[in-house]
């Protein structure tokens, strides 16, 4: 029952995108089709998953125990940088076919703020346990998945739209994940 | 003559013509997570500003130093040094705007912008102009992040660096305050700063 609390309140209630404002880089960036989406969501459901197992037992039996808490975001971001390398050698390796469509967005993950937020987040978790927190980033994971795919599937489209010339591009998309956040206000309240 | 009117430019880019958020998109999750009110966006602003302005100097003066292969994971751990240095900070000092900004201050450390100027500027220019590339992408960034909280301040709690100018049980858009409202009010925002800087070309 708790897991599913969790689940939903990741997805839908605090959706990482639309209500924490965390990973808006890709989620502007690469959703203009509906192909790179999923190919990005794989790659960020792959990577914070496995990044917030790691820093999570970093924390708990390295970090915590050696009094270095405040050392957090220095090791935290470069065990991120170091394992997205990692993980893209050994998919490279392992399963050429999954990196064929996880490759070109492995390396952008690094910048994506998601991974760190969701791992930084993980610790603050109450009676937190590994499966809980990897599961709370699984699920983090799923919610920014589905805010992606949504997205991106309303931007194709919007190509097609006539829009004014101001508000072409940027804006235009802005108001969108701005119409799109409202939709999931209403889940408000949900948990 | 030529030099300083070069200076004064690469000060200004950052400003209007390259402004961080309304131009180049960066640093788009602060500048949408923290600008619920403008206290928080030009607290948020200053924050960047200083982890940008203290990495460009340093990256700026050791860049002989770091070997070309490494030199990412380098500025990260310099960027990283001083978001720590800004958490503990706040923390000491500023307790309300530590609990305020949250999860974002942690995160300066993934904001595109500082990386980005670290590589794209002052890992190949002296420390001079390092220092007026950071002074102005900074202050557009705060500039922009102070004009985002102050609008949605102004329209969800109709105050001003709360200071309040509507009574106590007016209606005001509660919308501009949540979620939604940030993505809303940045998207006018950028159409009306495209409208407003002169075109260049």
């Amino acid at each position: 029952m708790e897991y599913l609390v969790i689940l939903i309140a990741a997805v839908f209630v605090n959706n990482i995108v639309l209500s924490q404002f965390l990973g808006i880089c890709p989620f502007l960036g690469v959703s203009n089709r509906i192909s790179t989406s999923i190919g990005m969501s794989g790659a960020v459901l792959f990577v914070m998953t496995i990044a917030t197992t790691v820093t999570y037992l970093l924390h708990q039996y390295i970090l915590v125990p050696s009094g270095l808490d405040y050392l957090r975001t220095i090791t935290f971001i470069l065990v991120i940088a170091a394992l997205v390398q990692m993980v893209e050698i050994i998919l490279k390796k392992v399963s050429p076919p999954l990196y064929q469509a996880l490759g070109v967005f492995l390396p952008l993950i690094t910048t994506n703020c998601a991974v760190l937020g969701v791992a930084i987040l993980a610790l603050g978790l109450e009676n937190g346990s590994l499966l809980k927190a990897v599961f709370f980033a699984l699920s983090h994971a799923i919610g920014f998945s589905l805010a992606l795919v949504v997205f991106a599937s309303i931007r194709e489209f919007l190509e097609l739209a006539d829009l004014p010339e101001g508000m072409k591009g940027v804006p235009i998309n802005l108001l969108v994940a701005g119409l799109l956040s409202l939709a999931f206000l209403g889940f408000a309240g949900l948990v | 003559m030529n030099k300083t009117l070069d200076q004064k430019q690469n000060f200004l880019k950052g400003i209007i013509k390259e402004n961080p958020v309304f131009v180049m998109l960066l640093g788009m999750c602060p500048a949408l997570g923290v600008t619920s009110s403008a206290f928080n966006g030009l607290g948020m602003g200053v924050a960047t500003l200083f982890v940008l302005l203290m990495s460009n100097i340093v990256v700026s003066l050791i860049k002989s130093q770091i070997p070309n292969k490494v030199r990412i994971p380098a500025f990260i751990i310099i960027i990283a040094s001083f978001v720590t240095v800004v958490e503990m900070v706040l923390e000491a000092y500023i307790p309300f705007l530590y609990e305020q900004l949250g999860i974002f201050i942690p995160l300066i450390v993934v904001n595109c912008l500082i990386l980005g100027r670290a590589e794209a500027f002052a890992s190949k220019n002296n420390l001079f102009s390092s220092v007026l590339d950071a002074l102005g992408m900074g202050l557009g960034f705060t500039i922009a992040l102070t004009a985002l909280g102050a609008t949605r301040e102004i329209l969800g709690s109709g105050s001003i660096f709360d200071i309040k100018f509507v009574g106590e049980d007016a209606n005001t858009f509660i919308l501009f305050i949540l979620p939604p409202g940030a993505f809303i009010a940045l998207a006018y925002l950028a159409v009306l700063f495209q409208r407003l800087t002169p075109k260049t070309s």
